[in-house]
């Protein structure tokens, strides 16, 4: 029980590691939008009940520009240099970037990908069950499948992706150096506009070059837009969809009665994945959004200017939208889930990642039968970043 | 039952087409959805999961 009146700091302890911490559930009940204290002193509101949080994310009394104050990452220097991102915009600015987006995102363009994704998991098992093991599967599988996914979509050469990579996740590990962050920020815009440049000389089948055709030549973005919207692309992909495979075929090892009926009925797997986004609520500390107008939420007096953290593991985890929800079940009704967020910002690449997670699982478990773990599950390292999933997952088979 | 759907609302998230991929699908041109018909009885439970699950409010189902 939390002490009455004190004002809890964020983020809180978990006991476990995919359940959200114990104090969430009696905030839903006592206090559903509460106050707690930030990384910087600074207070803000946390919403721990999922109609709140839909609410929160989906009306237009909310905001996204400026919410990167709140947020606890690096990504703060990143958006204090000025980078433009359409995902700390609002309507109708965000709309105008992101419906020249969307198109090259739609359920039916990226199954065309399949065939390339699914054979890129196939050249990366193939490198896999050759090497040593164990083997780590974080490193050996979840980051190559992901990286070479983005590389090949937005048109990136795969021989620079460690050097992106790192430069991305400097910005969402926590206790990052602000001007660290922020030198790696500039260090990504300087190398896709230098991306942008050869793609408009040489242009391929990728999505950079098809921005550059559609958006650029025809002078309908300033090339600065387009820069930090490719920026966005290019690194949002990677160590997100990468956390869910590593943390994924976790989870599904830790369940072998709910993974046999995965592999023994491939129809199981769409809803199986949308059961371990819910469960996993990768995002454990963002999103935010601020206050445009007076609001009464949660039975709190909202003003203009506040702070809402309106988090995906909160909502995903309240049992009156999932009943029991710390229990992963393949089989419950798990669609509605916000992993992917709400609202308008809601993440655009997510078909990317579904065929990701697909092409993985049933490669991965069709390939390996005996896939287990190395070491005892208590002995699984976890992140230290914006995102909850496994550092490390040394397998067998 | 009765699904309209609101195209300017619309930010083409592609959940509707999970959801419903009989009654919906997303315009080449934009993303935004595009209502393929009215649903059938056996349907009436995916039109109401895609109403559900749209981030945008840009689908309503009338159950009448």
């Amino acid at each position: 029980m939390t002490e009455p009146g004190a004002v809890p700091r964020f983020p809180l302890p978990r006991v476990r590691p995919f359940d959200p911490p114990p104090q969430y559930d009696e905030f839903r009940e006592r206090c559903p939008v509460t106050k707690v204290t930030l990384y910087d002193d600074t207070e803000a509101w946390l919403v721990t009940r999922y109609d709140d949080v839909r609410t929160v994310l989906g009306d237009d009394r909310f905001s996204a520009v400026g919410s990167w104050r709140f947020q606890p990452s690096a990504s703060r220097a990143a958006a204090e240099r000025g980078e433009k991102s359409f995902t700390a915009m609002d309507p109708p600015e965000h709309r105008h970037f992101r419906r020249m987006l969307t198109r090259h995102f739609t359920v039916k363009r990226i199954e065309q990908l399949r065939p390339a994704v699914e054979s890129i998991v196939d050249d990366v098992l193939s490198q896999l069950v050759s090497g040593p093991r164990p083997v780590d599967l974080v490193q050996a599988l979840a980051l190559p499948v992901a990286s070479r996914t983005m590389c090949h979509l937005v048109g990136v050469p795969y021989q620079d992706h460690a050097w992106y990579e790192k430069r991305a996740t400097v910005r969402s590990v926590l206790d990052a150096d602000p001007a660290e962050a922020a030198q790696a920020t500039q260090d990504l815009l300087d190398y896709v506009d230098r991306l942008v440049t050869r793609r408009q000389a040489e242009p391929g089948e990728d999505l950079t070059s098809r921005l550059v055709q559609e958006l650029l030549v025809t002078g309908l973005i300033h090339r600065s837009d387009l820069v930090a919207m490719l920026r966005l692309l290019l690194t949002a992909g990677h160590e997100t969809t990468a956390t869910m495979i590593g943390t994924g075929t976790f989870v599904l090892l830790q369940h072998p009665d709910q993974l046999r009926q995965l592999v023994d009925d491939a129809d199981l797997l769409p809803n199986a994945i949308e059961e371990l986004l819910r469960y996993i609520s990768m995002l454990h500390l963002t999103i935010v959004r601020v206050a445009k107008d007076a609001v009464e939420l949660g039975g709190q007096q909202i003003v203009p200017g506040d702070g809402l953290i309106a988090t995906p593991a909160a909502a995903n985890k309240d049992p009156h939208a999932f009943p029991d929800p710390n229990r992963f079940d393949i089989h419950r009704e798990a669609r509605h889930h916000i992993a992917f967020g709400y609202g308008v910002h809601q993440c655009l690449g997510q078909p990317v990642a579904r065929l990701e997670l697909q092409s993985v699982f049933s490669a991965l478990f069709a390939r390996l039968p005996g896939l287990r773990l190395a070491i005892p599950a208590d002995e699984v390292q976890y992140n230290h970043s914006n995102l909850v999933g496994v550092q490390s997952l040394p397998v067998n088979w | 039952m009765r699904i309209s759907v609101d195209v300017e609302a619309c930010v083409g998230g592609g959940q509707c087409v999970l959801s419903a991929p009989d009654l919906f699908d997303q315009s080449d041109d934009d993303g935004t959805v595009i209502l393929l018909g009215q649903p059938n009885a056996d349907q009436e439970h995916e039109a109401l999961q895609a109403e559900r699950v749209c981030p945008a409010g840009a689908i309503v189902v009338d159950p009448r």
